[in-house]
């Protein structure tokens, strides 16, 4: 018995966090071992991040109940810095380097090492850079750490916090931005902690992932703590995490659709995308994609493939310069020159980032829905409010977003109603053509499902959808065909029947076309 | 707003609390009132006597044609600070082309107008086109056209005006029908009052309309009684006004011009196509650009239309001194901007409105007049000015804040 308790490296016990009107934690309990990677799981809402900021200090002691003891010793943190001093390191999903300073800079912000009074630069980056190999990078630490890629930055965040000399890391969807390879990366990395004897708190959506290098995983549902499962020796399968996160057995993560196909709504020919910042460099390299109304087709690439700047290039040269090359609506050749041409074409592209490209987030979901077709609801230049609620209440109830009502600011809402906000906005549109970039991003399971329905229900209405998504299982269970992107080429089409896991990835690795024509 | 771009794994949807959401958007208004009423105390009834109220109005006309300006910038995520200078060149354009050129007032004002169309374009090309912060464009623009107004008047003031001009920057309307007695408040001008009942008038019938519409569509409003009090409310204030200035000298023709304006940019930023874009851009300029708004252009023809707007401060601004020179205008710019700041507009963008901009422009005039009516120092009413646009905004980032925190 006293073996176990002092195997305990935290325990948070019956943590109760109210907000004005709701509660977002009640009575939860956790209880993390030394050295081991704790999982924590959950559907967006269910008190993940709310839970790790009462443990980190976010929200001070005082304003939640319950108890936290760390190490064998009670904790009242006042702020961020008390839990930094006693070992506790947050690494939150949005990343928060400083772009114009070096990782050396970066690692040591806050923490600077200093020779009287005097920032000693040698010893700042000789440090850094014995923490940067320790993460497995090989960069010099003078790098300016917007000369990074997502997941190197993601690593220089991990290369802070073992700086603080970290004895309980905690990562907040830290693979939620990385490719396929990034992520094993630093799943490795985590793997390789635990044999250092750093323990590891991960909040994550992807299962898989869960799956692969969790010891425990305890369970969130609606603010109370659902479950903890043992995930070693006998495997625990994702749809037993999924069961536990939403409550009930969802026995089918994607709705069943029967495409019915039609006629060709987008043709994209010899599509040559250049880099807008890098002199020279082509993106998107003599790309040919076909798009038939009712089919849904996908569109897969590792980070850096040149997806979302195909999609962005053909969605009125929204991205790129020096495009050449030819779009085809319903066979006629158009010209899409600003985004206005490319909506006035019935063209609709729902950003991957709908925070920062998507929704307005200070205004309410009624202005936001009306967004890119104010023509729609106006008569010459004035806007009909009336009718302009009405659009948005109909896709408040048809799309069920959950809001008290359209009057509802977007910034307050959960990511999977913010993008149904988004999807509200491009139907109303009217389009033949969807482009959808990673329209499940950062949601939750049963959001979407929802989302799924309500991309099977536009196919059945005759549109054609493009599916841009970083996750195989996706595109895989939606899709009716597929294209793999690597390096700025399409380097193969699948038809659903003979699409694997395998085979995509083995196009979306290929260095060329020929290795697979 | 930085609070409600939190990450998205939060708890559940609070719903604003009705009293919340009307504290932030009526405190401008009850802290007005409250203003009026501590200085109508402190100068023993003066501030609402008809002459003062007058005055008040004709005085701080300039400013208030510049906020409605500045709002669209500032709503937009821009900002103006050649204003001032700005009115300065117009003034002395006007005067050049109406007093040593003898050209037609009409003409010569309109000739200005575009003039001052034309610098608001030069300006919105920079910004809008070539991509300079507006910070920097406008800051520029504050020392070149002050150059050009000392360049235009050669150093002097230019005057006088012609009779017109004068009137429609400082006179009133004619007593077009008799006055008529009110017993105790003495004699007023019909022609004012039949104007302030017409006003009322159409603003209920507006409003009644307006509220069927809604109810019509499904939309929630006002309980009725709340409905009845807000309309009489504004009434009983607006008309409150009309007598006094009835009683006084009818109704300045500033008056006139401002609330014409104030009720077109007004309708102008909530009910057309444009005015939303405005909103749009400055609420999320990327997920605007992406919706297909012409970023460019809106930001372009918002600078126009300042440019417009500050010539007309600038020929009223002149016309009232009945001289154009080279001094005119001197920081205008940040009066007009701590409007549309105490108004409710946020740093960001994206918030504000063109009455909340007007309110806080009469929340400055209001200390202004009450301050020197009491006899206060010029220093200790700058003083005051200052603490009121840093409590303001800090009333706001605090109301924020707090909706941030409790959802």
């Amino acid at each position: 018995m006293s073996q176990a308790q002092s195997d305990v490296i935290l325990r948070m016990r019956g943590i109760t966090k109210t907000f004005p009107g709701v509660a977002a934690l009640q009575d939860v309990n956790l209880e993390v071992r030394r050295g081991e990677i704790h999982a924590i799981c959950g559907e967006n809402g269910a008190g993940k991040s709310t839970l790790m900021k009462v443990l980190s200090g976010v929200y001070p002691h005082g304003s939640y109940t319950g108890d936290i003891e760390f190490d064998g010793e009670p904790c009242h943190f006042g702020g961020i810095r008390d839990s930094e001093r006693r070992g506790i390191v947050i690494i939150h999903q949005e990343l928060a380097l400083i772009p114009h300073l070096s990782i050396a800079e970066n690692i040591f912000l806050g923490n600077e090492r200093v020779h009287r009074g005097l920032i000693d630069w040698n010893r700042t980056n000789a440090d850094a850079g014995a923490l940067l190999r320790r993460v497995g990078l090989r960069d010099n630490p003078v790098t300016p750490a917007m000369d990074l890629g997502v997941g190197k930055q993601q690593l220089v965040e991990i290369a802070k916090a073992l700086s603080k000399e970290v004895k309980l890391l905690i990562l907040d969807e830290p693979t939620a931005a990385l490719n396929e390879s990034d992520s094993r990366h630093l799943l490795d990395l985590l793997l390789e902690f635990r044999q250092r004897g750093i323990t590891c708190v991960i909040i994550s959506h992807k299962l898989n992932e869960i799956e692969a290098v969790a010891d425990t995983t305890t369970i969130l549902r609606d603010g109370r703590t659902i479950e903890t499962l043992d995930m070693r020796g006998k495997g625990v399968s994702e749809d037993r995490i999924i069961s536990g996160m939403v409550g009930r057995d969802l026995e089918h993560r994607f709705p069943p659709h029967e495409p019915r196909i039609g006629e060709e709504a987008l043709r994209i020919e010899d599509w040559t995308v250049h880099s807008p910042t890098q002199h020279g460099r082509v993106v998107v390299d003599r790309a040919n994609l076909t798009l038939r109304r009712g089919e849904i087709v996908g569109l897969a690439g590792l980070m850096g493939a040149g997806r979302t700047e195909l999609a962005m290039s053909v969605f009125g040269r929204s991205y790129g310069t020096g495009i050449t090359g030819q779009v085809y609506r319903d066979g006629v050749p158009v010209q899409l020159r600003t985004v206005g041409e490319a909506i006035a074409h019935g063209i609709a592209y729902a950003t991957e980032d709908r925070k920062r490209y998507g929704l307005n987030l200070i205004e309410d979901i009624q202005r936001n829905v009306s967004g890119a077709a104010l023509a729609r609801i106006a008569k010459g230049g004035w806007v009909d409010d009336n009718h302009e609620f009405r659009v948005a209440e109909d896709y408040r109830h048809s799309l069920n977003i959950k809001a008290p009502g359209v009057g509802t600011v977007t910034g307050t809402l959960s990511g999977g109603n913010q993008q149904k906000v988004v999807l509200a906005k491009w139907i109303f549109t009217d389009p033949d053509v969807l482009i959808l970039d990673e329209p499940t991003r950062g949601i939750d399971i049963g959001a979407k499902y929802e989302i799924y329905t309500i991309i099977n229900r536009l196919a059945d209405e005759g549109k054609a959808i493009l599916v841009i998504s970083s996750e195989l299982p996706e595109l895989l269970g939606i899709c009716d065909r597929i294209y793999a992107l690597s390096a700025g080429r399409v380097t193969g089409e699948l038809p659903r029947a003979d699409a694997t896991p395998e085979r995509l990835m083995q196009l979306m690795t290929a260095r060329s076309v020929k290795e697979f024509s | 707003m930085t609070t409600v771009v939190e990450v998205e794994t939060d708890p559940v949807v609070a719903a604003p609390t009705r009293f919340s959401v009307n504290l932030r958007q009526s405190g401008i208004y009850i802290a007005f009132a409250a203003i009026v009423v501590l200085f109508e105390i402190l100068t023993s009834g003066s501030l609402l006597e008809p002459q003062n109220i007058s005055n008040i109005v004709v005085q701080n006309s300039y400013i208030l044609i510049l906020a409605i300006g500045m709002i669209l910038i500032i709503i937009a995520g821009h900002i103006d600070l050649s204003a001032g200078s700005v009115v300065a060149v117009t003034g002395a354009i006007s005067a050049v082309l109406m007093v040593d050129l003898d050209i037609a007032w009409p003409v010569a004002v309109l000739v200005t107008l575009l003039a001052g169309a034309l610098i608001g374009a030069w300006q919105g090309f920079w910004i809008a086109y070539f991509g300079i912060p507006a910070f920097i464009v406008t800051l520029a623009g504050m020392l070149v056209f002050r150059a050009l107004t000392m360049t235009v008047l050669g150093n002097q003031g230019i005057g006088p005006f012609p009779d017109d001009v004068r009137t429609l920057a400082n006179g009133f309307t004619p007593g077009f029908l008799n006055n008529v007695g009110l017993g105790v408040l003495g004699g007023a001008d019909l022609f004012t009052l039949l104007v302030g009942l017409a006003a009322v008038a159409g603003i209920v019938v507006v409003q009644w309309r307006a509220r069927r519409a809604r109810i019509g569509y499904g939309q929630a409003v006002d309980s009725l009684p709340i409905f009845v009090a807000k309309i009489a409310g504004a009434a009983l204030v607006l008309m409150f006004i009309i007598v006094q200035l009835a009683r006084f000298k009818n109704l300045p023709w500033v008056l006139v011009l401002l609330a014409a304006l104030v009720l077109a940019y007004t309708l102008i930023s909530q009910r057309t196509v444009f005015g939303r874009h405005i909103y749009a851009v400055g609420g999320n300029l990327q997920a605007a650009s992406l919706s297909g708004v012409k970023v460019k252009s809106v930001t372009f023809w918002i600078f126009v239309n300042m440019g417009l707007l500050a010539s007309i401060a600038g020929i009223i601004f002149a016309g009232r001194l009945n001289q154009a020179g080279p001094t005119a205008g001197n920081a205008f710019e940040l009066d007009a901007i701590a409007a549309a700041f105490i108004g409710g507009a946020a740093v960001q963008g994206g918030v504000g409105k063109v009455v909340g901009a007007i309110t806080g422009g009469l929340i400055m005039a209001v200390i202004n007049n009450g301050m020197s009516l009491i006899g206060s120092p010029s220093e200790r009413v700058m003083l005051v000015k200052g603490l009121v646009l840093l409590a303001a905004v800090a009333f706001d980032v605090w109301a924020k804040r707090r909706a941030g925190r409790s959802r």
